[in-house]
């Protein structure tokens, strides 16, 4: 996969360190994510891949080192900070309401009011326009979706999935991290999710991965990032290392290959 | 593929019922009171005109209701706010006249609201319990002002919009249904505020994690709640000229109850403004045709806790085969 037109940096962080108490869970952890590129975040339990996720989704702050979105350091507080940059994040329950239909949760608390300013002031939902772009959001994922109107909890797994990813995006995301998204998925759904990857990375959304899944890594990762132990104990292209040699650097016991 | 397709089918024939079950009931009740009492004054437009008034401020509170069990809360002290309102706009009223006394009876509304809304927030415990307990507090607040002795409301203006008015021949206890039920609906349905009250009852966790402010809704939604049940204190002040520690005291689950045959789910996330109206009116249709049967208001009481359980059970069998 050659990207070098898309070679510019969406994300890089430096230097980050987190302690909670006397635990230090990430000690100057840095990495870089181009535009259009698929990163893996690999490790452990424990190795520090969520806090440092959490980090730059805006739940935990970092008690030291730099965010940077597009070359411009950023501060992120807060979840909506983190969103103002544009990082999205697909948390792994998807942060759906089951009871809401696809068009209601992709535009959940950021609805399309109306175009009369009055009605706009009193919080009118502007439903036809939130249809219309809600289904540009999904087509733009070239996804499987029997209808607008299905509540999320007649959709399946992957499909779920699909609309997480399309909220994602459709909120004009520049970098949106995924936090395990085939974990609770069979073969096939997996497979479509994959895809849906390939497509956003292919629109210039870099994607952060994180997963437990070798298989899934090596299928659609372009680099992998390990942490050990709170460290980034490698950075490598996917394609120049073996399945073997990724777990050797996630157990710590092979450490030479980085 | 195939088994999905025939889940999704059943499930929306499923809704389908769930949702419809209002109208079934209330039109077979019609029916079935229509051919018993036949030979009496059931079947005219008076009679439901006046079912229409009497039940109008169980509909307000049953339209109250339907906030709080949105976002997930149950509100058990509606029924001791109706009387607590009831009381401090009789009181407020002969010195102070209409405007201040509509404004302190809805105030004790809004404290009301929010103080049941803040202790469930701080102290994490459930609406339930929540609810009982400052139902206990204000009851025993509305026996204390009041001595147990009745405040008689003798204000023409008063017993005129919030009781026995008519605008135009149309009652204004049936205008004031019908204006509150509008604003409720279209607040629920068509307003962002609706969109966020019911995304934090589906599934507080996603409402959180797209930024909606959780506890901020919930609180809203009690003090609505709560609000309408101060309304309700009004509309039976002005129709019984006065007000008196026990109104409002067996409508608790006459409310409930007609909110839950409506098809609002009593676990937050579904609810229905229509199916609430309907549901009151139902309740009132039962009272008034058991009473034109010649049954007693033990037995009325006893109808109402049998329809709350069918109500229920039909509720929570949704709930497990969704």
């Amino acid at each position: 996969m050659v990207r070098t037109a898309l070679d510019q940096v969406a994300l890089e962080v430096k230097h980050i360190s987190k302690s909670f108490g006397g635990v230090q869970a990430l000690r100057d952890v840095s990495f870089t994510i181009n535009k259009g590129e698929v990163v893996g975040l690999l490790g452990d339990n424990g190795a520090g891949k969520s806090t440092l996720v959490r980090c730059i989704s805006g739940i935990h702050a970092p008690d030291s080192g730099q965010i940077l979105v597009n070359g411009q350091e950023v501060n992120i507080n807060s979840p909506l900070d983190a969103r103002a940059s544009g990082i999205e994040t697909v948390f792994q329950d998807l942060a759906m309401v089951p009871e809401f239909n696809i068009t209601e949760n992709l535009f959940l608390n950021r609805e399309i009011r109306h175009k009369n300013p009055i009605l706009a002031w009193f919080g009118w939902l502007d439903t036809k326009a939130m249809e219309h772009r809600g289904r540009k959001a999904i087509n733009r994922l070239n996804s499987r979706i029997p209808s607008y109107k299905e509540k999320i909890h007649n959709l399946s797994g992957g499909q779920r999935q699909a609309v997480a990813i399309a909220r994602a995006v459709n909120w004009g995301a520049d970098i949106v991290i995924m936090d395990e998204p085939t974990a609770a998925l069979g073969v096939e759904q997996s497979a479509q999710v994959n895809e849906l990857i390939n497509v956003i990375s292919g629109q210039g959304v870099a994607v952060l991965l994180i997963s437990h899944n070798m298989q899934h890594v090596v299928e659609t990762c372009d680099r992998a990032v390990v942490l050990y132990q709170g460290t980034s104990a490698a950075d490598v292209a996917v394609k120049d290392v073996s399945k073997e040699q990724l777990v050797g650097l996630i157990t710590g016991v092979n450490q030479s290959a980085a | 593929m195939l088994t999905a397709h025939s889940e999704r089918f059943n499930f929306k024939r499923l809704a389908l019922k769930r949702e419809a079950f209002i109208y079934y009931i209330f039109f077979v009740v019609l029916a079935l009171f229509a051919i018993v009492l036949h030979d009496t004054a059931f079947l005219s437009v008076n009679n439901f005109m006046n079912i229409i008034r009497q039940t109008a401020p169980i509909t307000i509170m049953a339209v109250g209701l339907t906030f709080a069990l949105a976002v997930g809360h149950i509100d058990l002290s509606i029924g001791a706010v109706v009387a607590l309102s009831a009381l401090v706009g009789a009181l407020l009223l002969e010195q102070f006249g209409i405007p201040v006394a509509v404004a302190g009876a809805l105030l004790v509304g809004v404290c009301v609201g929010l103080i049941n809304g803040l202790l469930i927030e701080r102290l994490q415990v459930s609406s339930l319990l929540i609810t009982l307990g400052t139902m206990g507090v204000i009851t025993g607040v509305a026996r204390q002002i009041s001595n147990l002795e009745s405040v008689p409301i003798i204000n023409p203006d008063f017993t005129f919009y919030f009781g026995a008015g008519e605008v135009f021949g149309i009652p204004v206890l049936f205008l004031w249904t019908i204006v509150i039920a509008g604003i409720a609906y279209l607040a629920l349905n068509k307003l962002v505020f609706g969109r966020h009250l019911l995304a934090v009852g589906g599934s507080p966790k996603a409402a959180l994690a797209m930024g909606i402010n959780v506890v901020r809704v919930r609180l809203n939604a009690l003090v609505i709640s709560s609000v309408a049940a101060a309304l309700a204190g009004l509309l039976y002040a002005g129709r019984l000229h006065g007000a008196r520690y026990t109104l409002g005291e067996a409508d608790l689950l006459t409310v409930i109850a007609a909110v839950a045959i409506g098809g609002t789910s009593l676990f937050g996330g579904r609810a229905s403004i229509v199916g609430a109206i309907l549901g009151s009116w139902l309740m009132g249709m039962i009272n008034n045709g058991l009473i034109l049967s010649g049954f007693s208001t033990n037995e009325q009481m006893i109808a109402r806790g049998v329809i709350l359980i069918i109500a229920v059970t039909i509720g929570v069998k949704e709930l497990k085969n969704g």
